[in-house]
């Protein structure tokens, strides 16, 4: 049966663990407004969780939270382990250096709706930049990792082409590629197919199941309920900053338990 | 043949490129030949007018006195330039800052600036070692560790360029703030969830972007700055191209043609600062257009008529 928690949860007192994510009560201000009423979900490593909702459910804002592009406002949010964006120090929570948060999002892909490449740089140069820059790699080492990267998500022939020349799929395919430069144990994936024309989203969607079938943990915010049935291990429905349903994908969306839940499915379906 | 008998709405249309007869236009060939015949009454004009002195004029055209002056005016506008474009980048990001301090001192400074005429604040420079006669630098009324007189290092060609620079600074700053302004808050988001730091992401991201936005009114500045040296006169600074061009006119009581001298060397180093521009934009605009530029077309149609598929019409 479906239920509130996705996931085996840890004792209330028990130690994140063995967690990739850990989300206990997350919730998110915006001054006045609250955008998170308080999440709480787990993700084991090698697992695949997809979160679905309305647009303005937070969905996209929990994502944020957990490379911390977005300050949590209260409850405790780990990732493998680590409190994200903070310190606990003699009962009281510090906020973190940049740039022991920058390290902190070291091992976290991000992927974007609107990809976000750099404009300026050829594939191969937004492939290699964050491992020089981060990690201090040397260029060939970085060079040659960047091209069989390309090479699998299918563009080794397009290294040299710059974003503005490149389709909107293999766009978004080369910012996983630069996701997955910096070798991740997490990837996030924040509507990565909405912004493509519809011939182009199966294009996305393979890379993103060959990732997950080689065992990368992932968190996706998504409308591909096809995707979220095939490849996800958790579906979590979330409506107006709060996790209405979840479960596994096929149970979810064949039988969902909430009428909000169901309203939404009967329209994207 | 076939075609008259076939209904109109069918006909396929030739093959060939279109060639049809241009559009006449009467009223533009009218004001050009007026403008033609203007300008050229303009030169005659000018090359028979005594007062214009041409004679003076090439021979002082290559003076060394004059030469010389001119590169002192370019060495003023480069190092002011330098100053104001450094300065100019930690004033935008200052205004930008999170923080309330940092953001007025900017803003008072370019308030400041901004608000005062040049000529006055470089005839002030001109007086600044009357107003302050040393520099101290120190724990204030307990320790000091530097003393400097400001009239042994503060010669007028310092304050000339202090006075430039500064000023220039408080423009570059606006011109700075809106470059960063313009580049997508994504790529600054998707910098920062590649781990990069502040810094890395402004270096290597925004900066790089903001270029594009940046160098044009940049060229500008750089060209205006290059004219508003004839204004340090005012410290007073007299080993500019104008103020050079000013004395030897005055001792020969001739100082049109000297004019002349001096707005030839201005307009010669203008063009070859507008070549080095036109360079700049072509080096910051790589990956900003799908437009492809000539020679890449070049290169895809020279691909089209080598390849199979289409292998040429009979």
């Amino acid at each position: 049966m479906t239920q509130s928690v996705p996931s085996v949860s840890v004792a209330p007192d028990g130690q994140p663990g063995n967690l990739m994510v850990d989300a206990r009560s997350v919730q998110k201000h915006f001054g006045a407004l609250q955008v998170l009423k308080g999440i709480t979900l787990q993700v084991k490593p090698r697992e695949v969780m997809c979160l679905v909702g309305p647009s303005g459910s937070g969905k996209s804002t929990f994502l944020r939270c957990i490379n911390h592009l977005e300050k949590v406002t209260a409850g405790r949010l780990y990732v493998d382990g680590e409190l994200v964006g903070y310190e606990e120090r003699g009962h009281k929570l510090h906020e973190l250096h940049p740039k022991r948060a920058a390290a902190q999002r070291r091992d976290i892909g991000m992927v974007f709706q609107r990809f976000n490449l750099f404009p300026h740089m050829n594939a191969l140069d937004n492939v290699i930049e964050a491992p020089m820059m981060v990690k201090g790699e040397k260029k060939s080492a970085a060079i040659e990792r960047g091209r069989a990267l390309l090479d699998q998500v299918g563009l080794a022939s397009k290294e040299k082409a710059y974003p503005a020349q490149l389709s909107g799929g293999q766009q978004q395919r080369v910012a996983i590629a630069r996701a997955l430069a910096m070798q991740p144990k997490l990837m996030l994936f924040d509507e990565p197919t909405s912004a493509l024309d519809p011939e182009l989203v199966g294009e996305v969607l393979d890379v993103m199941r060959n990732l997950a079938s080689e065992g990368m943990t992932m968190i996706v915010v998504t409308h591909e309920m096809g995707f979220a049935r095939e490849v996800g291990d958790h579906l979590v429905f979330m409506d107006a900053g709060v996790v209405v349903e979840a479960g596994p994908p096929r149970e979810v969306l064949a039988n969902p338990q909430h009428e909000r839940t169901k309203a939404f499915l009967s329209k994207v379906l | 043949m076939a075609t008259e008998l076939e209904p109109p709405g069918t006909s396929v249309p030739p093959d060939d490129l279109i060639k049809a007869v241009p559009l006449r236009r009467p009223g533009r060939i009218v004001v050009a030949v007026v403008l033609v015949v203007l300008l050229a009454l303009f030169i005659y004009g000018a090359a028979t007018n005594s007062a214009y002195e041409w004679s003076t004029f090439g021979s002082y055209l290559f003076d060394q006195r004059i030469s010389q002056a001119a590169l002192i005016t370019l060495e003023l506008t480069v190092i002011s330039m330098v100053i104001a474009v450094i300065l100019g980048v930690f004033l935008a990001v200052m205004r930008m800052s999170d923080n309330p301090v940092l953001k007025s001192v900017a803003w008072l400074y370019l308030w400041i600036f901004r608000g005062t005429p040049i000529y006055v604040q470089l005839v002030f420079w001109g007086l600044i070692t009357t107003i302050y006669k040393h520099i101290d630098l120190g724990v204030p009324f307990m320790v000091q560790f530097v003393h400097l007189d400001t009239g042994s290092w503060l010669t007028p060609f310092v304050m000339a360029f202090l006075g430039l620079g500064l000023n220039e600074a408080a423009y570059m700053a606006e011109i700075v703030r809106a470059g960063i302004g313009s580049v997508d808050e994504g790529q600054h988001e998707a910098a920062v969830a590649l781990a990069m730091t502040w810094g890395q992401t402004m270096r290597r991201v925004v900066l790089p972007q903001a270029m594009r936005v940046i160098i044009p009114p940049t060229g500008n500045e750089v060209i205006s700055m290059l004219k508003t040296t004839s204004l340090v006169i005012g410290v007073p600074y007299t080993a500019d191209l104008y103020s050079v061009s000013r004395q030897i006119g005055g001792v020969l009581y001739r100082p049109i043609p000297l004019l002349l001298v001096a707005s030839a060397w201005y307009l010669a180093i203008t063009s070859v600062l507008m070549v080095g521009q036109y360079f700049l934009e072509k080096r910051y605009s790589r990956g900003a257009s799908r437009v492809l530029t000539t020679k890449q077309l070049q290169a895809l149609a020279t691909a089209q008529s080598a390849g199979p598929a289409d292998g040429g019409k009979a």
